[in-house]
């Protein structure tokens, strides 16, 4: 099932900015899809649009009728008077869930990112990977079809990161992989996607566009979604690396004049 | 603020004090020119009852001026913040009412309206008002971008908005401006008592010093004036502590270095 369609989707900033141009995208249901591509080439204003957080200039959106989005941000977004807990039921507080379901459900959510302890710790009082999995948390408490993450990882350090990918596909094969959650990953870094995805997208600036596709398919022809969490060992194996080198491959080819 | 950061401004005030007086007593200045501490504490014991009185008028005309400035100032400022339109249209006139010297709207208002400590009060919330306002305004309109799209993500109402996000967001605004007020509507009450003192009306701390200076009681006039500053201190501490104790879990203002 197709969950969000776009059909020549184009964004246009009033300072005149030409952000994206003749985007075409599929959403599956279930599947685990990585944006790949440089700074500034459109792909937060991509998933501000697929959240509905902005208008298309050009083109047209379809949305499957029912769908709930979970958004985690560039940076956590912590409200910073509330506490950790706050933070994670504050999606279920503002859809007017009742106050006892909320607080279990956060907890849950927390217990799920491995923060179970943490429920009355400050924001501040938390080191920048741990607000990432509050924001994270608070992203997965509303149960969500359709969770979108922009460079959520981005400005951690790289064992810090490698754990959170791991945990990301454990919550992602958790909430039922190809008939759960569908999350869509921003992202600039070949590794990273090549090693989350079940679908890599690349795209090129100015202006901002989808210039090629690959599916990642592990090795033995299993499909990279069906394969999560990936194999103990997967990151350092010869496998990885020759995926990764034809992501790198194909992302050259793209940007190739 | 730790015991002993009080110590340095201690010595200091206790040198001057004591030069003040030694000075005053070394060249002989009669106390009707200027009276030295000890002549000034004196004054303020033996007149300490009606000094007191006028104390408690004073402090109560500036503390309900205060608590008018938080509540109109407060609710102007969700009601500007609710509309970019209303903020526009009537902005400007509270800036008028804050640019207009109150020593010039004060005899006005005393003309206009026959209660004194209602024309009083409404002198000193005039003063007091607009920090807060102005304060809370800016506070409401600085919510982060990303706060308020993940709230339009998750479908907040405008009502969960203003709750939950912009009015946790403007308290430290509110807190600064109200400590500016308190020091505000201490000034507005005892600006606006001595243009009504003039007229023989109202008994604070400033119809005490006009008083005191007609009947030559200099010391008495500066034991007046030193209620009035130390008045002024304490409020400024108490809401220096109320505003610790509401963003010490959160905001960067209340934190110590080391956290
Ligand atoms: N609100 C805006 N108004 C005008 N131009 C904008 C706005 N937001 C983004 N842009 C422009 O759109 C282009 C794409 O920006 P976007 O933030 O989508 O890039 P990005 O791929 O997410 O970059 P990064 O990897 O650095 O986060 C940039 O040229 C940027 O200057
Ligand atoms: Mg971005």
């Amino acid at each position: 099932m197709t969950l969000v369609a776009l059909e020549g989707v184009g964004k246009r900033f009033a300072s005149g900015t030409q952000a994206l141009a003749g985007v075409e995208l599929r959403i599956e249901a279930g599947e685990f899809l990585a944006i790949l591509g440089p700074s500034g080439c459109g792909k937060s204003t991509l998933l501000r649009l697929i959240a509905g957080l902005a208008a298309p200039t050009e083109g047209v959106i379809r949305r499957a009728a029912s769908r709930q989005v979970g958004f985690v941000f560039q940076d956590p977004t912590l409200l910073p008077w509330a506490d950790a807990l706050g933070n994670v039921r504050l999606p279920l507080r503002l859809a007017g869930v009742d106050r006892a379901e909320q607080e279990a459900r956060a907890a849950a959510a927390m217990a799920a990112v491995g923060l179970a302890g943490f429920e009355r710790a400050w924001p501040r009082e938390l080191s920048g990977g741990m607000r990432m999995r509050v924001s994270i948390a608070r992203a997965m408490v509303t149960r969500p079809s359709l969770l979108l993450m922009d460079e959520p990882f981005a400005a951690l350090d790289e064992l810090t990161r490698h754990r959170l990918n791991d945990d990301l596909l454990g919550l992602w094969a958790g909430s039922g992989g190809a008939d759960g959650t569908t999350v869509v990953f921003v992202t600039h870094s070949v590794f990273e996607s090549v090693y989350l995805a079940s679908r890599v997208i690349l795209m090129a600036a100015r202006p901002g566009r989808v210039v090629a596709e690959m599916p990642v398919v592990l090795p033995g022809g299993v499909p990279g979604g069906a394969a999560a969490p990936r194999p103990a060992g997967f990151r350092t194996s010869a496998d990885y690396a020759a995926l990764c080198r034809q992501a790198t491959e194909a992302l050259e080819r793209a940007m190739a004049p | 603020m730790k015991p002993q950061d009080a110590i340095a401004p201690g010595i200091v005030g206790l040198a001057v004090l004591g030069g003040w007086e030694g000075l005053v007593r070394h060249y002989a200045v009669p106390s009707y020119v200027l009276p030295g501490p000890v002549a000034i504490g004196q004054a303020l014991v033996a007149d300490w009852p009606l000094l007191a009185g006028s104390l408690l008028v004073t402090l109560r005309i500036a503390l309900l001026a205060l608590l008018l400035a938080v509540s109109l100032g407060g609710l102007l400022a969700v009601a500007f913040a609710q509309s970019r339109w209303v903020e526009r249209a009537f902005f400007p006139y509270a800036v008028v009412l804050q640019v207009t010297p109150v020593v010039a709207i004060a005899p006005l208002i005393l003309i206009w309206v026959d209660d004194v400590t209602v024309s009083l009060l409404i002198c000193a919330w005039i003063v007091a008002f607009f920090p807060v306002l102005s304060n809370t305004v800016l506070g409401l309109n600085s919510a982060d971008r990303n706060h308020l799209e993940l709230f339009r993500l998750y479908g907040a109402s405008r009502w969960q908005t203003l709750w939950l996000l912009r009015l946790p967001g403007a308290l430290p605004y509110f807190l600064a401006g109200l400590r500016v007020a308190g020091g505000l509507a201490l000034i507005g009450a005892v600006v606006a008592e001595f243009v009504a003192g003039a007229g023989g009306t109202g008994s604070g701390l400033a119809f005490r010093i006009l008083e005191a200076g007609y009947q030559l009681k200099i010391p008495r006039m500066f034991a007046a004036l030193a209620l009035i500053s130390a008045a002024g201190i304490a409020i400024f501490a108490v809401l220096g502590l109320v505003q610790h104790l509401l963003l010490r879990r959160w905001h960067e203002s209340a934190m110590t270095p080391e956290g």
